[in-house]
């Protein structure tokens, strides 16, 4: 396993294939010849859930045939890995679960759709936690996927395929999803850059849904400006989701080209507390001084509500869920079980279907709905989650422009190294909030600790990725080398 | 022992009931997708991804079901929220495919309103309170008795807009509960939000009832009465259900609050194997729609620009044409049938002669053949045309009836007609007197009964001069000639 090899940039893929020096067909069998290579497999790194080989040749093909009459894409012959809770035509999407093994989706999300108009290769289905419930993809009914840099570390997770697929050089770009930091944290713990745009700023067609006020498709590159072209492909409204904002999408890469001088900087209090790995910080507070050094204006700042954010996610997004997932019933598509009568039949393939975590958040979201409870709980965490959401307004309007906080509080943990699922739910202490609030939130490679990949964080305001790129692009210069060291 | 009377239960207790009626709007596609919302069709044809509720799809509200259900709400007397929210109502059912189903719940489209169903002996109105006009989907239906030991689902229905009217508990007879519904029904008619057809589902009604001792001001413990497929299958419900209760009741024993089915076969009900109580429907606004925003402005245009409602068009044809209670209510019963009524009327000129060939000649052939009045061959202008043609003489009441029929069967105008089959009215004097001459020639023994003094015989006279004229006598003219004629003789 080469660890850190840096893969091709979207970029000079698009540029090569455009100019003819490869085609669509060479680089998807390059991204498959690295996949063998750094054994994806099963049996190996585990990042793929389904992957087939003669699909995809045959998808090449296809795609070079039609873009030699159109406008190239601005993705033009890059292979992207999908998460496998997006739909796509021909690979199964079953959201790592066995209650959706072997379904196929006869319609495509949105955001997959866009990515082969701008000529892009959907690549196979990444692994993932069950119904994107979990930090370590440690809950797919596929088996753990094995973080590239360290195969005894876990990727982290939900998204954890896709990160891996990004961070062992298979694809430039891979699509995740985020509810309560799915992208960002693994990304952090593979040592890539991962996206969460503001709520609405992505279509959530075809994403199956967790939890729906909180869900937003999110995007991994090898660079920022891979994650860049990735989200400028897939972002903007969508007449089929109701949630998708009308808000015209900025040229993203072109923020490689501003200037972070006078940008005011926050460093929130609460993302450095005592108990913070003193790496990690040292690694967050390097990053600042680099940022620092280019002009920017870092303050110390508070966000009161921050310790509520982890109990508020875990009410708000089970309760979603126990609804948005009544639908893998047996009776339509997915996974059947006998049962004795109805009642029987729903018993019996629900609890076959269903690993033990997406149970209890089932169970958790039921409950804190229930008749007598519901006030207690849901209307109360959502109180509180306007608590959180007016902390981002307070600070991004007394003239913060970016926030920068750690990833995570630790580098990737050790496979089952976490069992109590406490524990787990609060190694998203540092990404719920960016959900809970809409605001959007990327991570990206600042730094190693004992050899493991350390993420630094930037939060903007809504709708503002394009200035929350401009210091990631910056600070990724900065960095040079220093961030994959 | 028999059964205690109606009468004898109703001398000390009273009925309490309010009524929830689902009313499929009229819209071209479902209320969250694409789909046609058409009745029927092959079992599952009119489905998508998003009434399939297959991983992913995500609901898009249809805006022209937002419209008819605030025209509704508007006509319900209700007011209309700028700001509503919708709710999932969560529970598992085979043929609800997202395991929950779309709806309002604490934040209705409107609230408030009420509806006139008639008036008291005192003169005053019996007005019914509508708590709530909201918006939701149907279901799909679960198909139990297509193939044996199985059930099926057809989902083309899954989806459909649908608007809830929950009344206040203000009726007070299984009549009232009729009057109410045949109210509402002609309202929603009026508005053209819904084809109304209870048959093809479009209209559901449960019924809550309760049964109090009178004088008593609290409610009793209510059931609800489910599966009515007709109005007069809600009164009779109505009615088993609050005798069973008075009897619970006079026995010393207590209302269970629950759920009971109608079966209008045996003209009984029974209790619901589910349980009132057991379900909990975990009510929480559905993520994935927005609120749902109406601007004021477009509030109080949707309310300026509301159809005739069906008590102000009675009002408007008494005091306009001049017609009677009986004629208003037979004439705008419906609003298409009004419609056609009014047209008639005003371009023939004489509003009562419309009546009377609508009300009469009209309502006949339509009850013949079963047709709606839209689909009728006679347009109002060509019915116009032939009142005309009898104003100005050039047919016969007789032979206008003839015109009429060969109207119906063909479509074509009236003078067309007249000419086309000699309808016109003969007033050639020579003609009719040379008909006379054979009519009395062929009827010598009625002649001279009439002439003995039976007067009334002249009618058999009149009749076969009709007969030789086709009907294109004048009946009064022509008995003059006889009486003239066989009196003069003598």
């Amino acid at each position: 396993m080469t660890a850190g090899e840096r893969p091709r940039s979207a970029a000079d893929v698009r540029k090569e294939v455009r100019n003819g020096a490869r085609d669509t067909q060479a680089t998807v069998e390059q991204a498959l010849q690295r996949a063998f290579d750094v054994k994806a497999g099963m049996d190996g790194l585990n990042i793929f859930v389904s992957l087939d080989d003669a699909l995809l040749r045959e998808h090449a093909r296809g795609a070079a045939t039609q873009l030699a009459d159109t406008e190239p894409g601005s993705l033009l012959g890059v292979p992207v890995a999908i998460k496998d809770n997006i739909a796509s035509l021909h690979h199964p999407t079953t959201c790592g679960s066995r209650m959706l093994k072997g379904y196929i989706s006869p319609y495509e999300a949105t955001v997959v759709a866009r990515l082969r108009a701008a000529g892009a290769v959907p690549f196979g289905k990444t692994n993932m936690d069950e119904f994107a419930m979990g930090s370590s993809t440690e809950n797919s009914a596929y088996g753990p996927t094995l973080n590239p840099h360290q195969t005894d570390r876990t990727p982290g997770g939900s998204s954890g395929g896709s990160a891996a697929a990004v961070a062992a050089g298979i694809v430039p770009i891979a699509l995740g999803s985020e509810t309560g930091g799915s992208v960002r944290q693994p990304a952090a713990f593979c040592g890539v850059v991962g996206v969460k745009p503001t709520y609405g700023r992505v279509s959530r067609f075809g994403l199956v849904a967790f939890a729906s006020s909180l869900d937003q498709v999110g995007v991994f590159g090898a660079t920022v400006d891979d994650a860049a072209r990735g989200l400028r492909v897939i972002a903007g409204h969508d007449p089929l989701d109701s949630t998708s904002a009308d808000i015209p999408v900025p040229d993203y890469t072109l923020a490689g080209t501003h200037s972070v001088k006078g940008m005011v900087i926050g460093r929130p209090k609460e993302y450095f507390p005592e108990s913070l790995d003193p790496r990690v910080r040292a690694r967050c507070d390097a990053a600042l001084a680099h940022l620092a050094a280019l002009g920017a204006i870092v303050k110390d700042v508070s966000l009161p509500h921050t310790d509520l954010a982890v109990p508020v996610y875990y009410i708000v997004a089970p309760a979603e869920a126990s609804s948005n997932l009544a639908r893998f019933d047996g009776v339509r598509y997915g996974r059947r079980l006998p049962g004795d009568g109805l009642r029987g039949m729903y018993e019996a393939t629900r609890t076959g279907g269903f690993g033990p975590e997406v149970t209890r958040r089932i169970l958790l979201g039921t409950y804190v709905l229930s008749a007598g409870y519901y006030d207690a709980y849901y209307r109360k965490a959502q109180r509180v989650r306007t608590l959180i959401a007016d902390d981002f307004g307070s600070v991004f309007g007394s003239g913060v422009d970016l926030l920068f906080t750690p990833t995570t509080p630790t580098p990737a943990f050790r496979l089952g190294a976490i069992s109590d699922p406490y524990e787990m739910y609060m190694s998203d202490i540092f990404t719920v909030t960016a959900n809970l609030a809409g605001v959007p939130a990327m991570s990206q490679p600042i730094g190693r600790v004992d050899g493991l990949p350390v993420g630094g964080q930037l939060i903007a305001p809504h709708f503002e990725e394009d200035r929350m790129f401009a210091a990631a692009y910056a600070l990724e210069r900065a960095l040079g080398d220093e961030a994959h060291r | 022992m028999t059964a205690p009377t109606m009468d004898a239960l109703l001398a000390n207790w009273e009925m309490v009931v309010g009524l929830e009626v689902h009313c499929q709007l009229k819209t071209n596609s479902k209320a969250f997708c694409g789909c046609s919302a058409a009745y029927g069709g092959q079992p599952n044809t009119n489905v998508c991804p998003v009434c399939l509720a297959l991983p992913g799809a995500l609901p898009v509200l249809n805006g022209r079901a937002v419209e008819l259900a605030t025209t509704a709400a508007l006509a319900l007397n209700c007011t209309v929220h700028p700001v509503s929210v919708f709710a999932r109502k969560n529970y598992f059912y085979p043929d609800l495919p997202k395991g929950y189903q779309i709806s309002q719940f604490d934040q209705p489209l409107a609230t408030g309103g009420h509806v006139d169903i008639g008036r008291r002996a005192d003169s005053s109105p019996i007005r019914i309170g509508v708590t709530r006009v909201h918006m939701e989907e149907d279901a799909g239906k679960s198909v139990h008795d297509r193939y044996p030991g199985v059930t099926a689902i057809d989902l083309n229905r899954s989806g459909v807009p649908l608007i809830e009217i929950v009344s206040e508990p203000d009726m007070r007879s299984a009549e009232e509960a009729g009057a109410y519904l045949r109210v509402l029904k002609q309202i929603l008619e009026y508005m053209d939000v819904s084809d109304d057809s209870m048959e093809e589902g479009s209209l559901r009604v449960d019924a809550n009832v309760s049964a109090r001792r009178r004088g008593e001001t609290a409610l009793g413990t209510k059931t609800e009465v489910k599966n009515m497929n007709s109005f007069s299958g809600v009164e009779r419900a109505l009615e088993v259900e609050w005798i069973r209760q008075v009897g619970v009741l006079e026995a010393g024993g207590t209302v269970q609050q629950q759920t009971m089915l109608w079966d209008g076969a045996a003209q009984q009900v029974r209790p619901s194997r589910t349980k009132e109580g057991s379900h909990d429907y975990r009510y929480f606004p559905e993520p994935d729609l927005p609120p749902l925003v109406l601007a004021i402005d477009w509030i109080a245009k949707m309310r300026h620009d509301l159809p005739e409602l069906p008590a102000d068009r009675r009002a408007r044809f008494a005091k306009d044409y001049g017609l009677g209670e009986y004629d208003v209510d037979l004439i705008t019963a419906n609003p298409r049938l009004a419609d056609y009524y009014e047209s008639v009327a005003r371009a023939h000129g004489d509003p009562k002669a419309a009546a009377n060939w609508v009300m009469g000649d009209v309502l006949a052939q339509l009850k013949t053949t079963g047709q709606d009045i839209t689909t009728f061959r006679v347009r109002p202008q060509d019915l116009a045309g032939l009142l005309n043609l009898m104003r100005d003489g050039v047919v016969t009441h007789t032979a206008a009836r003839q015109v009429f029929a060969r109207m119906v069967a063909t479509g074509d105008a009236p003078a067309q007609i007249a000419e086309r089959e000699g309808l016109v009215k003969v007033n050639d004097d020579g003609q009719l007197a040379g008909w006379l001459d054979e009519v009395i020639a062929e009827h010598p023994a009625e002649v001279e009964r009439f002439r003995a003094g039976e007067k009334k015989l002249q009618g058999v006279l009149i009749g076969a001069m009709m007969k030789k004229s086709r009907g294109r006598a004048d009946a009064k003219q022509i008995g003059a000639m006889i009486a003239k004629r066989l009196t003069s003789n003598e």
